[in-house]
C-alpha cells in the first residue's frame, strides 16, 4: 500500500519535473563543489611547508579558487532549495485543490455520514505532512545520493579493494533503516488516525459548547478527551521512538564501517600495499560516504508521517464518486414543471426502509404541500427531487422524461430551494444574497431583500449590505439567516421551488408577508412546500399527508377535512385545548 | 514560548538524561578519530597487527556504548515531547471548556482545532529536537572554539569574528520569518474555514450549482497560502548557503594568515589542518543550529497561538465556589430592569417581570425581538449589561456556574445530538439514568414511538451532529435529554419548531402533566404553542409589551393580537 501512496505522491510532483530536474542539477553542482573544497584546502596546505618556505603566489591562487567554489556552493544550494520549495508547495497546493474538488464529487451521503472535522483534518493536516515530507525528503535524497556517488568515485580511484569493503558494508545501514521504517510505519498510521479522532471530537464538543455547558458535561468530555489523548500519547511516543531508532542504529553501523576501513587499511599498510596518507584520505571519504545515509534515515520519520498522511488523503480521494450523469444526459430547459413519482422506494440504510412504492403526479404550476408527523419522509422526498440521493427503485420524471436523462446540475438549478437549516458563508450580506445570480445589480439585490423582508434589518447592520457575515451566520439570528436565504432564492427566480420548513424560524407576521412574495413569484410555477403551519398549506393544490414513508391521504384542504381522516385530526389538534 | 515551559516540569529526568546521553555519544564520536590516529601512529608504524585489531575492537565498543546512550536519549525525547504535548492538549481543552461563547466565537472552532493539533505537534517536535540537539550542537561549537584558542590566539580571532557573523545571519532570517509563519497559520485557518463551510453547506452549494465558485474561493485561499509558504521558503533557503559561505571564507582566512604565521615560524603546518577541521566542525554544528532555529521559530509561532487561547479569560465566571441555598416562597425568577446588548445596540431594554415556582410562561414576539436572548440570560449564557436576573432569591451572578446550569434545563433552537447512541445522548441529562427514566423521558418528548421502531431501540447509533435523524426526531430527542435532567427550570427555546401541530400539542400536554413543580419557559412563534400558558410575555424590538393570559392580551395587546390574527383566522380565535 505504501508503494502505491508514494507513487501517487510522485505523480503529483511530475508536473513540476522542470524544478525537480533543476534541483537535481543544482544539487550535483553544489555537491561537487563541496567535495572540491577540502581538496583545494589540502593543495593550499601543501604549499605551506614550513618556516620561510611558503609559496604565497600558489596559495593565493588556490584560495581565490576556493572563494569562487564557496560562492558557487552557496548559490547552487540556494537555487536547489528554491526549486524543492516550489515543488513541494505547488504539490501541496495541487493536492488541496483536488481534495476539495473531490468534496463536490462525493455523494451527499459521504458528507452526511463522515465527521467534518476528520475530513478537514485530511485536507489541512495530512496534506501539510505530505508537503513537509517532500521538502525534507527530496532535499536529503538528492544531495545524499549525489554525495554517495561522488565519494564512491574518488574512493574507487584511490583503492579499488577497500572501496569494495565500504560499498558492501554500508548497505547494512540501509537494511537496518528499512527494518525500522517498516516497524514504525504502522505506528505512524495509527498516530494519524488517533489525531483525526481528536480533531473530530474537538469539533463536535467545542463547536456545540453551548449545549455542552448547559448540561455541565465539560468534565465528562474532558475525561473522554483525556482517554483519546492518552491513546495518542502512547502511539505517538511509540511511533516517534521507533522512527528515531533509525538514526543511531545507522550511525552505529557506520562506526563499524569506519573501524573496518581503518583496520583493513592499517593491516594492508603493514603488509605494504597502502600509504598512510591514503588511509587518512580513505577515512575522510568513508565518513563522507556514510553521512548521507544518516541524513536520509534522519528524515525517515517525517517521510513516514508524510506517507501516512498521503494514505489518508488518498482514502478520501478514492471514496466512490456520486453517480455521474449519463453520457447522453441533456440540460433541463424550458421547464414546464410536470413531475411524476412512479413506484419510488428509498432508504438511507438497507436495514431501515423509509419510502415504499410512492406515487405522485404533479401538474405544471401546482402547489404541493407535504404534511405529516416528523420523521415521516417529507425531507427525504426533497432529497430525491433534488437528486441529493438517488431512488432505490422506481423512477422520477420531469416533464415526462426520467430525471436520469437530464444533467443533475440543470435539475438542481431549476429548483429554488430554501431549507430549514439556513446556510450562509463567510462573506458580505450582498455576496450571500447574490449567491445564485452573480451578475445581479444592486437594485436587483435590494429588491430581492425587500421582497424577503430582509431589507430593513440589513440596513440596521453596522455596514448594511457590506456587513461581513461570520462563520455559519453567527452574528445574525436564525430568523434573519433564513430571510437572507429566502432573498437569495427570490433573486435567482428559478422555474420550480422547494420550501422545506423555509419559514420555521421566522415569526408569523413576517412569514405572512414573505408568503405573499412567494405566491407572486410562484405564479404558474410548480412548487413543493414542507410546512407545519397549516395556515400556509390551506391554499395548496395538492396536500400530501405522509406517515411512515407513505402518502396516506392526498387532496385539497376542504376535501381532506371532509374525509375526517388523519389530516383532519392534525388540523384540529392545533386548536385543541391543553 | 517560555510560558509553556511549565509543561516540561514533570520531565526533568528525561530532560537531563536525554541531553547527557547525547553528550556522551558526541564525546565518544570525538574519541574515535584519536583511536584511529593511534592505529596509524602506533600500529602501522610498529607493524603491530595485533595492536591494530585490538584498537579496532575498542572502536566497535565505543560505537556500541554510543548506540546505547543514543537510544536512551531518543526514548527520553519521545517520552518528554509526547508527554508534555499530551498534557498541554488536556490543559488547552480544559481551558476552552471554561470559556464563554463570546470568546470561542472570537477564535472560531476550526482555528481552535488546528491549534489543538498542528500547533501542539509543532511544539512537541521542538521539544524532541531540544533534547536531541540543543546540548550537542553548542557543545561542539564551544569545544571547537576553545581548541582553536589553545592552538593559536591570533588565528582564533577569525573564529571570534565568524561566529557572531553567523549569529547575525540567524537573527536576520529568524526575525523576518517569524511573522510569515504566523501568516501561514492564518491562511491555513482560512482554508479550513472554507472547507468547513463547503461541507456544512453542501446541499445549498449543489442546489445552486456553485461547486465551481466554491472551488475558486478555495483555490484563491490555497494560492495565497502557497505564496506565503513560498516566501518563507525563499528566506529560510538562504540560511544554510550563507552560513556555509561564512565558514568557508573563514577557512580561506585561516589558510592565508596561517601561511604567513608558518612563514615566520609561529605556527606548524599540521596546526593549520587542525584549525581547518575545527572550523568545519563548527559549520556542521551551525547547520544543526540553523535547523533548530527554524524548528524553534515555527514552534514559537505555534506557542504564541496556543498562548492566545490560554490568555482568553472567560467573561462569565462562577460567582462563588460553594452552592447557594434557594429561597422558598416568593418569586422564583425575577428580571429587574434588565437590558442587554451583544456589543452594538440593545437587544433587550428595561425588562422587568417575575415568575412563580411551577408557572408555565410563554414567550412570543417577532423575529429578532429578543425572545431567545431573554431566556439565555437565566442560565447565564450571557451576562446582563444592566439590571439584575435572579433565581430562587439569588442573583444568577452569585451562583457557582455548575449549580446554576443544573437548575436550568435548556432545549436550544438548533437541535444538537452527539455521536454515540441514543442512550449515551440521553445520559447527558442524567448520568445514571435507568432504562425506565429514559423511556419515561422519551415518552414525554413524544419520541418513544419512533425510537421503539428502530431495530436497536435506544442503542441505535447517532452519527456526528445526529445526521441520521430527521430535524423533528432530533428535536424530540433533545427535549427528552432535557427532561431526563429533571431540573426545576425547563426552557424550551423554540425547540418544537419542526414538530407538527399534533405532536407539538401532545408534547406540551405531557410536559405539563409530568413535570410537576417545574417552572417552564416556552419560547415560540406559534400562538397555538403559547396560548395555554399560565402567562404569556410578548416582546417587540427588545421591549416587553405584554404580560398576561391569552384572552386578556388579545384584548389589550395590539402586537399580540396581530400575531394571533396572522396565524389563526378570526373565527378560530373567537372560537377559543
Amino acid at each position: 500500500m505504501n508503494k502505491g501512496v508514494v507513487k501517487r505522491i510522485l505523480i503529483y510532483t511530475a508536473k513540476y519535473k522542470r524544478y525537480l530536474v533543476g534541483a537535481f542539477v543544482f544539487a550535483i553542482v553544489s555537491v561537487c563543489l563541496t567535495l572540491l573544497g577540502p581538496v583545494l584546502v589540502g593543495y593550499a596546505i601543501d604549499y605551506i611547508i614550513g618556516k620561510g618556505n611558503v609559496d604565497f603566489g600558489s596559495v593565493g591562487r588556490i584560495l581565490v579558487g576556493l572563494i569562487f567554489s564557496t560562492a558557487g556552493v552557496a548559490l547552487f544550494q540556494w537555487l536547489m532549495s528554491l526549486c524543492i520549495n516550489r515543488v513541494s508547495y505547488y504539490t501541496v497546493r495541487d493536492m488541496r485543490i483536488d481534495a476539495y474538488k473531490k468534496l463536490s464529487n462525493v455523494p451527499l451521503s459521504y458528507i452526511d455520514t463522515n465527521a467534518h472535522g476528520d475530513i478537514i483534518s485530511r485536507i489541512i493536516n495530512d496534506i501539510d505532512a505530505v508537503g513537509d515530507g517532500l521538502l525534507q525528503g527530496v532535499t536529503q535524497l538528492f544531495s545524499g545520493v549525489i554525495t554517495i556517488v561522488g565519494t564512491l568515485g574518488f574512493m574507487v580511484a584511490i583503492n579499488f579493494k577497500i572501496a569494495l569493503v565500504v560499498v558492501f558494508v554500508t548497505p547494512l545501514s540501509l537494511f537496518v533503516a528499512a527494518g525500522i521504517a517498516k516497524l514504525s510505519a504502522k505506528m505512524f498510521s495509527k498516530q494519524q488516525r488517533t489525531q483525526g479522532e481528536i480533531s473530530g471530537f474537538v469539533e463536535e464538543m467545542i463547536g456545540n459548547q453551548k449545549v455542552v455547558s448547559s448540561f455541565s458535561m465539560e468534565e465528562q468530555n474532558e475525561q473522554e478527551f483525556r482517554r483519546i489523548n492518552d491513546e495518542l500519547y502512547v502511539c505517538g511516543k511509540n511511533a516517534q521512538f521507533a522512527s528515531s531508532l533509525a538514526n543511531p542504529s545507522t550511525r552505529f553501523v557506520n562506526g563499524i564501517v569506519y573501524a573496518a576501513v581503518g583496520v583493513i587499511g592499517a593491516l594492508s599498510a603493514i603488509a605494504g600495499g597502502l600509504s598512510v596518507g591514503q588511509i587518512s584520505c580513505f577515512l575522510t571519504y568513508a565518513n563522507q560516504y556514510t553521512k548521507p545515509f544518516n541524513e536520509v534515515t534522519g528524515v525517515i520519520s517525517q517521510i513516514q508521517t508524510a506517507i501516512a498522511g498521503g494514505a489518508r488523503l488518498f482514502e478520501l480521494m478514492d471514496s466512490p464518486d456520486k453517480t455521474p450523469d449519463s453520457e447522453n444526459a441533456k440540460p433541463l430547459e424550458n421547464v414546464k414543471g410536470n413531475i411524476e413519482f412512479n413506484n419510488v422506494s428509498f432508504s438511507y440504510t438497507a436495514d431501515r426502509p423509509l419510502i415504499k412504492d410512492f406515487n405522485l403526479k404533479v401538474k405544471q404550476g401546482q402547489r404541493v404541500a407535504i404534511v405529516g408527523p416528523t420523521g415521516c419522509g417529507k425531507t427525504t422526498l426533497i432529497n430525491l427531487l433534488m437528486r441529493f440521493y438517488d431512488v432505490c427503485s422506481g423512477e422520477i420524471k420531469i416533464d415526462g422524461q426520467p430525471v436520469q436523462s437530464f444533467t443533475t446540475d440543470s435539475i438542481r438549478q431549476s429548483f429554488g430551494m430554501v431549507l430549514q437549516e439556513s446556510w450562509l458563508f463567510n462573506g458580505t450580506v450582498r455576496e450571500n444574497i447574490a449567491y445564485g445570480k452573480e451578475d445581479a445589480t444592486d437594485e436587483e439585490i435590494i429588491a430581492a431583500a425587500k421582497a424577503a423582508y430582509a431589507h430593513s434589518f440589513i440596513m440596521h447592520l453596522p455596514n448594511g449590505y457590506d456587513t461581513v457575515i461570520t462563520e455559519d451566520g453567527g452574528n445574525l439570528s436564525q430568523g434573519q439567516n433564513q430571510l437572507l436565504c429566502i432573498a437569495r432564492v427570490m433573486l435567482s427566480n428559478p422555474p420550480m421551488l422547494i420550501l422545506d420548513e423555509a419559514t420555521s424560524s421566522i415569526d408569523t407576521l413576517t412569514e405572512q408577508r414573505v408568503q405573499l412574495a412567494f405566491n407572486k413569484m410562484m405564479q404558474g410555477k410548480t412548487s413543493f412546500v414542507v410546512a407545519h403551519r397549516l395556515s400556509t398549506i390551506k391554499e395548496a393544490d395538492i396536500i400530501l399527508v405522509m406517515k411512515d414513508g407513505n402518502v396516506i391521504e392526498q387532496g385539497k384542504h376542504a376535501e381532506l377535512l371532509a374525509e375526517g381522516g388523519f389530516y383532519a385530526e392534525l388540523y384540529n389538534s392545533q386548536f385543541a385545548k391543553s | 514560548m517560555f510560558k509553556l515551559l511549565k509543561y516540561l516540569k514533570g520531565y526533568k529526568l528525561q530532560l537531563t538524561i536525554g541531553p547527557a546521553c547525547k553528550l556522551l555519544e558526541a564525546i565518544f564520536e570525538l574519541i574515535v578519530p584519536l583511536v584511529m590516529a593511534d592505529i596509524i601512529d602506533v600500529g602501522v608504524k610498529n607493524g603491530d597487527g595485533g595492536y591494530v585489531l585490538r584498537m579496532g575492537g575498542v572502536m566497535v565498543l565505543l560505537g556500541a556504548v554510543g548506540l546505547c546512550s543514543a537510544l536512551v536519549c531518543q526514548k527520553s525525547a519521545s517520552i518528554a515531547s509526547q508527554g508534555s504535548g499530551t498534557k498541554l492538549r488536556n490543559e488547552l481543552f480544559h481551558h476552552i471548556n471554561t470559556l464563554s461563547f463570546a470568546e470561542i466565537d472570537k477564535i472560531g472552532t476550526p482555528s481552535l482545532i488546528t491549534r489543538m493539533t498542528n500547533d501542539i505537534n509543532q511544539l512537541q517536535y521542538a521539544v524532541a529536537m531540544l533534547i536531541r540537539l540543543v546540548i550537542r550542537a553548542p557543545f561542539l561549537v564551544v569545544g571547537a572554539m576553545i581548541m582553536a584558542t589553545t592552538i593559536n590566539l591570533k588565528l582564533s580571532l577569525i573564529f571570534f569574528a565568524a561566529a557572531p557573523l553567523i549569529a547575525l545571519v540567524l537573527y536576520f532570517i529568524m526575525s523576518r520569518s517569524v511573522p510569515l509563519f504566523k501568516l501561514i497559520q492564518k491562511r491555513l485557518d482560512r482554508l479550513s474555514l472554507i472547507s468547513r463551510e463547503g461541507l456544512s453547506g453542501a446541499r445549498v452549494i449543489r442546489a445552486f450549482h456553485k461547486e465551481d465558485k466554491e472551488q475558486e474561493r478555495f483555490n484563491k485561499a490555497n494560492e495565497e497560502l502557497a505564496k506565503t509558504a513560498q516566501n518563507v521558503g525563499v528566506l529560510s533557503a538562504l540560511l544554510s548557503p550563507l552560513t556555509y559561505a561564512i565558514t568557508n571564507l573563514a577557512i580561506v582566512a585561516i589558510v592565508w594568515f596561517g601561511g604567513s604565521l608558518v612563514d615566520t615560524g609561529e605556527l606548524q603546518t599540521g596546526e593549520i589542518i587542525a584549525l581547518v577541521s575545527y572550523m568545519t566542525q563548527i559549520l556542521l554544528a551551525m547547520v544543526v543550529v540553523a535547523n533548530l532555529v527554524v524548528t524553534f521559530t515555527k514552534a514559537s509561532a505555534s506557542a504564541a497561538r496556543v498562548n492566545e487561547v490560554f490568555e482568553l479569560e472567560p467573561s462569565i465566571k462562577s460567582g462563588s465556589d460553594s452552592e447557594l441555598a434557594l429561597r422558598n416562597g416568593g418569586d422564583f425568577i425575577e428580571f429587574e430592569n434588565v437590558s442587554f446588548g451583544y456589543g452594538g445596540g440593545d437587544v433587550l431594554k428595561n425588562i422587568s417581570f417575575t415568575v412563580k415556582k411551577g408557572e408555565t410562561i410563554g414567550v412570543i414576539g417577532t423575529t429578532g425581538s429578543g425572545k431567545s436572548t431573554l431566556v439565555n440570560l437565566i442560565p447565564r449564557y450571557y451576562d446582563v449589561t444592566d439590571g439584575r436576573v435572579s433565581v430562587g432569591g439569588n442573583d444568577v451572578k452569585s451562583y457557582p456556574l455548575s449549580q446554576l446550569r443544573r437548575l436550568c434545563s435548556v432545549v436550544m433552537q438548533k437541535a444538537v445530538l452527539f455521536s454515540g447512541t441514543i442512550e449515551s445522548n440521553l445520559k447527558w441529562g442524567k448520568k445514571d439514568a435507568s432504562v425506565e427514566d429514559m423511556n419515561r423521558a422519551l415518552e414525554i418528548a413524544q419520541a418513544k414511538e419512533f425510537v421503539d421502531k428502530l431495530p436497536n431501540g435506544i442503542e441505535t447509533p447517532v452519527t456526528q451532529g445526529g445526521k441520521n435523524f430527521s430535524g423533528g426526531q432530533k428535536q424530540r430527542l433533545t427535549i427528552a435529554r432535557a427532561i431526563i435532567a429533571n431540573a426545576p427550570i425547563l426552557i424550551l427555546d423554540d425547540s418544537a419548531s419542526t414538530l407538527d401541530f399534533a405532536t407539538d400539542y401532545a408534547l406540551r400536554k405531557s410536559i405539563k402533566n409530568s413535570t410537576d413543580g417545574a417552572t417552564v419557559f416556552i419560547v415560540s412563534q406559534r400562538v397555538a404553542t403559547v396560548k395555554d400558558a399560565d402567562r404569556i410575555l410578548v416582546l417587540k424590538d427588545g421591549r416587553l409589551v405584554g404580560n398576561g393570559v391569552h384572552s386578556q392580551l388579545f384584548e389589550q395587546c395590539e402586537e399580540y393580537r396581530e400575531i394571533c390574527l396572522s396565524q389563526l383566522s378570526a373565527e378560530e380565535v373567537q372560537a377559543q
